[in-house]
C-alpha cells in the first residue's frame, strides 16, 4: 500500500510534467496546425540553461528565472524565423523543418555544454521529504513539482475562461477563420501563443533537471511521449492535454512499478520479469492504440 | 409514375443545436430529372452528403432500387450506381484528362489489386475511355493536365468523372456554381443530353436552369422538405412563395417572366 | 536522349564502375561506404512509394527497417546456436541461408505494417504522423527491453548469411548483390507506379474523398501500399544487417526514420530515382562533414530548413528538368 501510494505520487508527478510539455504543444498543433517535433528542443534549454545558472550562482531559484525567458525568447525566435513561414505548408515540410531544428540545437547545445551531461542537485531546501499522508515520507522536491504544474493549471484556467486573450486563443484553436474575421491580430496572436507553449516546456526542462541527466537529445523521449499524450487527449485540447499527461504518466509509472509482480502470479519469475520489461516499456502505446480503436480523434477534441 | 429509384424516408442529422435536415424525405424516380433547390443553409448539401455516404444519418432510411443504403459506405454505393459529382471542382489536377478519366472506368472495372501490368494498356480501361471524354466533348484534350483546363472544361471534367462508371443515379452538386455566362449554355445543353441517359438529382442555385431542366422539384427549407411537384406546381405553391419572399427570381419566375 | 534518361543511364554507369574504380585508386573503403548507400536508398525508394506517390507521411519507416534486421540477427543467432526460437506451439528453429532469412524478414516487417497500417490509417493528417512515430517508438522500447537478444547494446551477427553462390563476406560481391536488390526493387516500384494499384494510391494522395465517390474502398489501396513499403524496408534492413553484422534498437529510433524521410525529400519526393539521389547526398554529406567538424548536424539542420522553405523539387528535379514527376 505505502509502495502503491509512492508510485501514484510519481505518476501524478511524471504526468505533471507531460501536461507542461503537452499544454503548449497542443495549442501549436490546434491553432496553427503545425506540427512542430522540436518543442522538446526548447525543454532542452530550459533544462541547459537553468542547470547553468544554478551551478554558478547557487541559486536554484535563479536558475528558473533565467531558464523561463531564455526558452520563451528561443521560441520567439524559431516563430519568427522558422515557423512562420510553415503555417501554410503541408504537414511534411513542417516535420522536415523542425526534424531539422532538433539536429541544429541538439548539435549546439554540444557545442556550448560539451558532450558529457550536466548533472544537478536538488536545491537544499527542498532535500529533504515531507509526510504528507501520515507515515508515508515523499521527497519535497517532487511534491514541488506537483505543486508548480497544479499552479500552471489554474494559471491556464484562468487565462483561457477570464482573460481577453485566453478566449481569442479558445477561438483561434475551434475556428481559425472566425478569430480573424472578428479582428484578431492572428500573427502576434500565434507568437505569443508558442511562446507561451515553449516557455512551459522549459520549466518542465528546469524542473526535469534535478531529476535526470540534463544532455542534448533529452527532448526527444519526452517529446514522443508528449506525442502520445496530445494523440490521447485531442489535438488543441487543453484539457485533453491534462487528462492525457495524468493517464499516461500514472499508466507509464504503474506498469514498470507493478507488472512483474502482477505477472509473477502466473509466470515464473524469470520469464515474468522479462515480460513484464517489455510490456512496462509499451504501456502507454498501447494504451493510446486502445484510446484511438474507440476514439480516433482522442478524448477531449477542440471542436467537438 | 414510374418506380422510384432513390426514396428517401423522414431523414435527420444534428449538429449540435442544428437541424441540418429535420425529416427529410424525397421520391426519385426512374429516368426523371429532380431537382432539390432551397435558399441558402436550408440543408441541400447535408442531404447530398448523407445521400452519397460522406455523412451517415442520425436517424431516417435511403433505399436505391428498393435497397437500404443509409450506412453503406461511400465506395460502395458508388458501385450500385450512384455517382456524384462535386460543388467545388473535385478533379484530380496533377494527372491528365485521360487519367482522371480512366481512373473513374478503374473503379467499375473489377478490383485494382493489379501491381504489375500498365494501367495505361489495359484494354478494359482504354475502350472505355474515349468515349467517356466524347460524353462531355473532352476528347481532345486528353494529354492535358486537369489543372490547365478553363473553369469550364473543368466542370466538363467533373461531370465526365460521375458519369464514366454508367451510373444509374447522378448527384449533380451545384454545376452553375462559379460559372461565367459563356459557359452556361454549353452546360444546359449537356444537361439536357444527359437527361436522356441517365436520372439526375439536381442540386442548385439558379433557379432559371432548374425551371428550365427540370421534370420535378423538391424545395428544402430548414432541413425539411416543404413542398415536391412539376415545376407549375412549384410556382404557384403558396408555402413555397412563403419561403422564397422577397428571392427575385422566384418572382420573376412564378409571374412567368424570365431574363 | 532527354536529360531524365541521361542522368539515370550516367547515374546507373557510375554505381556500377564504383567498386572497380574504388579498388583500383585504392580506396577500398568505398565499397563499404557504397553498400550502406544503396541499403539505405532501399529503404528510402520505400518509402517514397507510401509518401510521394501515396500520399501518406509516416514518421516511423525505421521500425520496418529494424525489424528486418533483427529477424536475420536472431534467426540467425539461433541457427549459430542450434537452439530453437520457438518450442511452442510448435518447434522453430533458426538459419543461415540468405534465401530463407530475407524472404522471412520481409515476410515479418510486412506483417508488422499490416497491423501498424490498419491502425494508423483509421486517422489522417497530424495524427497520422504522430501515431506512426508512436508506433515505432514502442517497437524501438520493445526491442530495448529484449534482454535475450542485447536489449540497449544490440546483437551482434556471428558472420553474414550465406546467399546461393553469392559470397557474401567479399565485400564487392555484397556490393553488387545490394545493387541487384535495389534495382530490382526500383524495377517493381516502376510497374507499380504505373499499373492499376499505382493510379489508384496516386489518386488518393491527390483527392481521396473523390476516390471513394468514384467507388475506391481507398482503405484497402493504401493500407496495401503501406505494407508494400514496410516490407521494402525490411529487406533493407535485412542487408543492413548483414552489411554492418550488427544490430541495435538504434536503427528504429524515430530519428533514423527522419533521415530516412529527409533522404526521401532532398532526392525528390515522388519520383524514384529521387531518394537514390537523396540517399547518396544524405551519406556522402554525412562522412565527408565529419572529417572536417564533429557538429556537422549544426550546418546540416538550417540546411535542411532551407530545402524544405526554397528546393522542394529536390536534387532529382534539378537533374532531370521539368515534368519529371513519375518517373
Amino acid at each position: 500500500m505505502l509502495l502503491f501510494i509512492e508510485q501514484l505520487l510519481n505518476g501524478l508527478q511524471l504526468g505533471i510534467m507531460l501536461f507542461l510539455m503537452s499544454a503548449g504543444l497542443t495549442l501549436v498543433f490546434g491553432i496553427m496546425q503545425v506540427i512542430n517535433l522540436a518543442h522538446g528542443s526548447f525543454y532542452m534549454i530550459g533544462a541547459y540553461v537553468g542547470a547553468t545558472v544554478t551551478a554558478r550562482t547557487g541559486s536554484f531559484i535563479l536558475g528558473i528565472l533565467a531558464a523561463l525567458p531564455a526558452a520563451a525568447l528561443a521560441g520567439m525566435l524559431v516563430e519568427i524565423l522558422v515557423l512562420r513561414r510553415l503555417y501554410k505548408k503541408d504537414h511534411l515540410d513542417q516535420v522536415l523543418a523542425t526534424f531539422g531544428l532538433i539536429m541544429f540545437f541538439n548539435e549546439l547545445t554540444r557545442i556550448i555544454w560539451g558532450r558529457q551531461p550536466l548533472f544537478m542537485d536538488v536545491p537544499p531546501w527542498l532535500a529533504g521529504s515531507i509526510e504528507l499522508i501520515p507515515g508515508i515520507p515523499y521527497p519535497s522536491y517532487r511534491i514541488a513539482v506537483i505543486a508548480v504544474g497544479i499552479i500552471v493549471g489554474v494559471f491556464l484556467y484562468l487565462l483561457f475562461t477570464r482573460t481577453r486573450i485566453g478566449m481569442q486563443i479558445r477561438a483561434g484553436a475551434s475556428n481559425q477563420e472566425m478569430a480573424g474575421a472578428l479582428g484578431v491580430n492572428i500573427r502576434l496572436l500565434y507568437t505569443l501563443v508558442f511562446s507561451l507553449g515553449t516557455l512551459l516546456a522549459g520549466l518542465a526542462g528546469v524542473m526535469a533537471g534535478p531529476i535526470l541527466a540534463v544532455e542534448a537529445g533529452m527532448g526527444e523521449s519526452i517529446l514522443i511521449l508528449t506525442f502520445v499524450v496530445i494523440v490521447i487527449g485531442g489535438i488543441g485540447s487543453i484539457r485533453g492535454a491534462l487528462l492525457g499527461a495524468l493517464l499516461v504518466g500514472l499508466v507509464d509509472t504503474l506498469g514498470r512499478a507493478f507488472l512483474p509482480t502482477l505477472l509473477r502470479l502466473f509466470l515464473s519469475a524469470a520469464y515474468a520479469d522479462g515480460v513484464a520489461a517489455s510490456l512496462a516499456s509499451m504501456s502507454v502505446y498501447i494504451l493510446m492504440v486502445a484510446i484511438l480503436v474507440y476514439r480516433p480523434h482522442g478524448l477531449l477534441p477542440a471542436n467537438g | 409514375m414510374a418506380e422510384s429509384l432513390l426514396s428517401v424516408q423522414s431523414l435527420v442529422k444534428r449538429f449540435g443545436a442544428v437541424q441540418a435536415s429535420n425529416k427529410f424525405s424525397l421520391e426519385v424516380a426512374d429516368g426523371e430529372l429532380h431537382a432539390l433547390i432551397g435558399p441558402n443553409g436550408a440543408g441541400k448539401t447535408t442531404v447530398l452528403n448523407q445521400l452519397c455516404g460522406e455523412l451517415i444519418p442520425d436517424n431516417g432510411r435511403i433505399f436505391f432500387e428498393n435497397r437500404q443504403i443509409t450506412r453503406m459506405p461511400v465506395y460502395q454505393r458508388a458501385r450500385l450506381g450512384l455517382s456524384r459529382s462535386y460543388q467545388i471542382t473535385s478533379v484530380f489536377a496533377h494527372l491528365t484528362v485521360g487519367e482522371n478519366f480512366s481512373l473513374a472506368i478503374q473503379a467499375h472495372e473489377g478490383h485494382s489489386f493489379r501491381f504489375w501490368k500498365r494501367a495505361a494498356d489495359d484494354p478494359v480501361i482504354r475502350r472505355g475511355v474515349v468515349p467517356a471524354m466524347a460524353r462531355v466533348g473532352l476528347e481532345k484534350r486528353a494529354n492535358t493536365q486537369a489543372a490547365n483546363l478553363s473553369h469550364g472544361e473543368k466542370r466538363q471534367l467533373e461531370v465526365g468523372m460521375a458519369l464514366a462508371g454508367h451510373p444509374k443515379l447522378l448527384l449533380l452538386d451545384e454545376p452553375y456554381a462559379g460559372m461565367g455566362p459563356g459557359g452556361t449554355v454549353e452546360l444546359t445543353q449537356l444537361i439536357q443530353r444527359l437527361k436522356t441517359e441517365v436520372t439526375i438529382l439536381l442540386v442548385e442555385h439558379d433557379m432559371e436552369a432548374v425551371f428550365r431542366l427540370a421534370d420535378r422539384i423538391t424545395v428544402l427549407v430548414y432541413g425539411q422538405a416543404i413542398a415536391s411537384g412539376t415545376p407549375d406546381e412549384i410556382s404557384t405553391n403558396p408555402a413555397v412563395r412563403e419561403a422564397y419572399l422577397g428571392d427575385e427570381v422566384v418572382e420573376r419566375r412564378v409571374n412567368g417572366c424570365s431574363k | 536522349m532527354n536529360r531524365k534518361t541521361l542522368s539515370i543511364t550516367l547515374g546507373a554507369g557510375l554505381f556500377i564502375a564504383l567498386p572497380v574504380v574504388a579498388v583500383m585508386a585504392g580506396e577500398p573503403y568505398l565499397v563499404t561506404l557504397f553498400s550502406r548507400i544503396l541499403i539505405y536508398a532501399l529503404a528510402a525508394v520505400s518509402l517514397d512509394l507510401m509518401l510521394g506517390f501515396g500520399g501518406m507521411v509516416s514518421l516511423g519507416h525505421a521500425a520496418f527497417f529494424g525489424i528486418g534486421a533483427y529477424v536475420v540477427c536472431i534467426l540467425s543467432f539461433h541457427g549459430c546456436e542450434g537452439t530453437p526460437i520457438l518450442t511452442w506451439p510448435f518447434q522453430l528453429g533458426g538459419h543461415q541461408s540468405g534465401l530463407v532469412l530475407w524472404p522471412a524478414a520481409v515476410l515479418l516487417s510486412g506483417t508488422a505494417a499490416a497491423v501498424i497500417g490498419a491502425l494508423s490509417l483509421r486517422t489522417s493528417g497530424m495524427h497520422f504522423i504522430m501515431i506512426t512515430l508512436a508506433f515505432s517508438q514502442m517497437l524501438y522500447y520493445f526491442f530495448v527491453s529484449l534482454e535475450a537478444y542485447g536489449g540497449d547494446d544490440g546483437i551482434s551477427l556471428f558472420s553474414r548469411n550465406t546467399f546461393a553462390g553469392v559470397d557474401l563476406t567479399n565485400d564487392m560481391q555484397f556490393y553488387y548483390l545490394c545493387l541487384a536488390a535495389l534495382a530490382a526493387f526500383l524495377f517493381f516500384s516502376y510497374r507499380l507506379v504505373h499499373s492499376r494499384f499505382g493510379m489508384v494510391i496516386r489518386g488518393c494522395k491527390e483527392n481521396e474523398r473523390r476516390m471513394k465517390s468514384l467507388g475506391f474502398p481507398t482503405f484497402r489501396y493504401r493500407l496495401v501500399c503501406f505494407v508494400i513499403a514496410g516490407a521494402g524496408a525490411g529487406l533493407a534492413g535485412a542487408l543492413i544487417a548483414n552489411q554492418t553484422e550488427y544490430v541495435s534498437p538504434g536503427l528504429m529510433h524515430w530519428t533514423r526514420s527522419g533521415e530516412i524521410l529527409v533522404m526521401v525529400l532532398l532526392g525528390g519526393m515522388g519520383t524514384l530515382f529521387g531518394p537514390v539521389l537523396g540517399a547518396t547526398a544524405l551519406l556522402l554529406m554525412e562522412e565527408f562533414l565529419s572529417i572536417y567538424t564533429e557538429h556537422w548536424m549544426v550546418y546540416l539542420g538550417p540546411f535542411l530548413i532551407l530545402v524544405v522553405l526554397f528546393a522542394k523539387r529536390g536534387i532529382y528535379g534539378l537533374l532531370a528538368g521539368e515534368n519529371s514527376n513519375h518517373g
